[in-house]
């Protein structure tokens, strides 16, 4: 059909932030399964929280928060017109975010390595509460996983259409859209740390 | 189509680029993708009408008569994900939702129309995922469409594919409820304020809140069956430290508050629909509009009622309980309103209206055996019986679809420019509300007397009310046939319709009929409310 096309800023940041809240109450059903069980296992989730890697955990935190500032600073760039700086800020959120991956693969792979994954026969005969933790632990930390891969993916799209010129000065949606989900992916990451390295 | 008014180039069935089925589905047209949503909504209705008819039949005598018990569990299953997930969750805000809300608050589409084409993209792809499962793998899952572990967790069935089928639909439910609330916020016509807002758009606004707000906890939850079944996970496998209650908690804390987004909008139909056929504005608009948004706020607390047999602690069996009961406020604002509007009004009982009252009647039996299920004591003593068979369907078949069938009497004239019969319609409405009555009306005397539901086989006392709510279904669906053959008979060649031939106030009866790609011609000032039927015009 051949409608009219009409821009809407605010309505489209509305729609991006009512999708926002969808995905915080995806995650929101696991982090309501992590404090059932908290209480029920508290011991288990502490022997089992002691052994996370929190080198690779802090490591993943800093790089998060450093992409995050730099999606912010593309958002502020586009706005002053500078479109080689936007690539170059979007080109270091893309570097974070496989880097941030990278560093999973290596910590999951140390782990799997131990025997821990969901389902193993280690685990299968440890405490109860030691499977729990490592299963929802498994579950939130890839859930987040694929939610950096799309947003990487979204914000390398976007980098393209603004290399093309169709995302602009005059027309940055997209691109504020693009930075909202991933601070979302870094807020997400923000609650996952300390609940499972850090205050156990 | 061939008749004059659809010729007019003006029209949405005319003014396209393109032609044949790609015009249709690649449409970002609203009114396209309403029908469309429409046509594939009501599909699956059938469908699991079929199976339906297929259960009460085997149930018709003790031991087999048609089919096996493996075939039953299947088959009460699939009836189910059919028609929850398939036709009463999607059907009512995709197809009227799309089809008249934006028209209502003067809009030329929702706020974002493609992103609407991939929602209904996204409910067939998801539909068909869940068709495939019934074929492949380990054949159609049996576990009730609740997917209660631990059997969904270890049965040999295709659950995996069917839930993977759900989230699809569930993802494009979010989406559609996001379009909504954007549209309804960002793109009311000029004098649209909220308190002139036509009900069945608020109503579609609470309900779009409720999809935004409960689905992505079905998501989770769904995707946690599929990790317990291929990962091997064990969050809710008791012997390695999980625990089976917390699926529940998880499931119904998204399919409770789903239970208003199958009823939120038939509400808001019938609220549009009585004060048209009454004559008469809408009595105590405020409170009709506040409920609905009562409704979606108590609902999303009252979970814990569908576990009160589960093992949770008698303090939370308490409080969902009472809050259960907060429900019942909001509901019963609505339907005095509504008998109040009737009220001295200069009633005509055309289709569209039978439909709308038999609903206060139907929906009210049902919400007041909710109140029976919500009373822990009484709960205990009905629970998993016919009795919540029966309340169920009196909320959900005789609110919402006869709701459903009211709008399609209602609004689809408005889209074909014909319209059906009115006796035939009358006779198919009695023959259903008459059916119906006795189809689940036997349920609940059945489950109050013990007979359990899910159950193949019952014991002999239980055959003679088994026997009168199936020869029930048949009426019913008899019922259903009259009225769907009248009505599309009407909708393809029946008598033509102007642009306003009920007398509604409401902006989809102030423009031409089937109504232009574009809506309004000039975007509309809106001056007067919804029912001030004296400032619109309307003879």
């Amino acid at each position: 059909m051949n409608h009219v096309a009409h821009k809407d800023y605010a309505g489209a940041k509305l729609g991006m932030w009512l999708f926002l809240f969808t995905e915080l109450l995806l995650f929101g059903g696991l982090f309501l399964l992590y404090s059932a069980y908290l209480s029920r296992y508290p011991h288990e989730f502490a022997a089992a929280g002691r052994d996370m890697h929190v080198g690779f955990g802090t490591l993943n935190t800093v790089i998060l928060i450093t992409s995050s500032l730099l999606a912010a600073m593309a958002v502020t760039a586009i706005q002053r017109n500078e479109r080689r700086n936007v690539l170059f800020f979007l080109g270091g959120t893309l570097l974070c975010a496989i880097t941030f991956l990278f560093n999973k693969y290596l910590e999951w792979s140390a782990e799997i390595g131990n025997g821990i994954y969901p389902g193993s026969p280690r685990l299968i005969k440890g405490p109860p509460g030691e499977s729990v933790f490592y299963s929802l632990y498994y579950l939130t930390v890839g859930l987040h996983g694929l939610h950096v891969l799309i947003g990487g993916t979204l914000l390398a799209v976007v980098a393209v259409r603004v290399k093309r010129g169709t995302v602009h000065a005059g027309d940055f949606v997209l691109l504020e859209n693009g930075a909202l989900y991933w601070h979302l992916v870094d807020l997400v990451w923000i609650f996952i740390f300390p609940l499972y390295y850090l205050i156990l | 189509m061939t008749t004059d008014q659809l010729t007019t180039p003006s029209s949405f069935w005319n003014d396209t680029g393109k032609t044949g089925i790609a015009s249709w589905i690649f449409s970002t047209d609203h009114k396209r993708i309403g029908l469309l949503y429409f046509y594939s909504t009501f599909g699956f209705f059938l469908v699991g009408v079929l199976l339906g008819l297929l259960l009460r039949l085997e149930l018709i005598a003790p031991g087999r008569t048609i089919m096996g018990p493996e075939t039953y569990n299947a088959t009460f299953t699939v009836h189910g994900v059919v028609m929850i997930f398939l036709f009463i969750i999607p059907g009512m805000p995709g197809a009227f939702g799309n089809l008249i809300m934006p028209i209502q608050i003067g809009a030329r589409d929702v706020a974002f129309p493609r992103l609407n084409l991939f929602s209904w993209w996204l409910y067939v792809i998801g539909a068909v995922i869940v068709l495939t499962s019934l074929f492949t793998g380990g054949g159609p899952p049996d576990t009730g469409w609740t997917f209660y572990v631990p059997f969904s967790a270890r049965t040999g069935t295709n659950v995996s594919l069917a839930v993977l089928g759900v989230f699809t639909v569930g993802f494009s439910s979010i989406l559609t409820g996001l379009n909504f609330v954007t549209t309804i916020h960002r793109l009311r016509a000029e004098g649209m304020t909220w308190g002139r807002l036509p009900l069945f758009v608020w109503s579609i606004y609470a309900t779009a809140w409720v999809q935004i707000l409960a689905t992505p906890i079905l998501g989770i939850t769904l995707v946690l069956i599929m990790a317990e079944r291929i990962l091997g996970a064990g969050l809710f496998d008791p012997g390695r430290g999980g625990d089976p209650i917390m699926y529940q908690h998880l499931f119904w804390i998204y399919s409770h508050p789903a239970v208003y987004i199958m009823i939120l909008p038939a509400m808001g139909v019938i609220s549009d629909v009585i004060p048209v056929f009454a004559r008469k504005p809408v009595f105590g608009y405020k409170m009709i509009a506040f409920s609905s948004i009562a409704i979606a706020a108590a609902g999303s607390l009252v979970w814990g009622h569908h576990m009160f047999t589960s093992g949770m602690s008698d303090t939370a069996i308490l409080v969902f309980s009472f809050l259960t009961f907060i429900v019942a406020i909001p509901s019963a604002i609505k339907v005095f309103n509504w008998v109040s509007t009737l009220y001295k009004g200069s009633i005509s009982l055309e289709a569209p209206m039978l439909f709308a009252l038999s609903f206060i009647l139907l929906f009210s039996i049902g919400g007041l055996t909710g109140l029976i299920l919500g009373a822990a004591a009484t709960n205990i003593h009905v629970h998993d019986t016919d009795f919540v068979v029966g309340h169920f369907h009196y909320v959900m078949f005789g609110g919402t679809g006869f709701a459903f069938f009211s709008a399609m009497h209602y609004w689809l004239p408005k889209f074909y420019g014909r319209k059906y019969a009115e006796k035939p319609a009358i006779v198919a409405w009695a023959l259903m509300f008459t059916g119906f009555n006795i189809l689940y009306f036997s349920m609940m005397v059945l489950g109050l007397k013990g007979m359990p539901r899910r159950y193949y086989d019952y014991l002999p006392e239980f055959a003679p009310l088994n026997l009168v709510a199936t020869i029930g279904s048949w009426i019913l669906a008899a019922g259903l046939i009259v009225m769907l053959v009248n009505l599309f008979r009407g909708l393809f060649w029946g008598e033509p319709v102007g642009s306003n031939p009920w007398g509604g106030a409401t902006l989809e009866w102030s423009i031409p009929t089937p109504p232009p790609t574009e809506n309004f011609e000039e975007e509309p000032v809106v001056t007067h409310g919804p029912y001030d039927y004296t400032k619109a015009g309307v003879p």
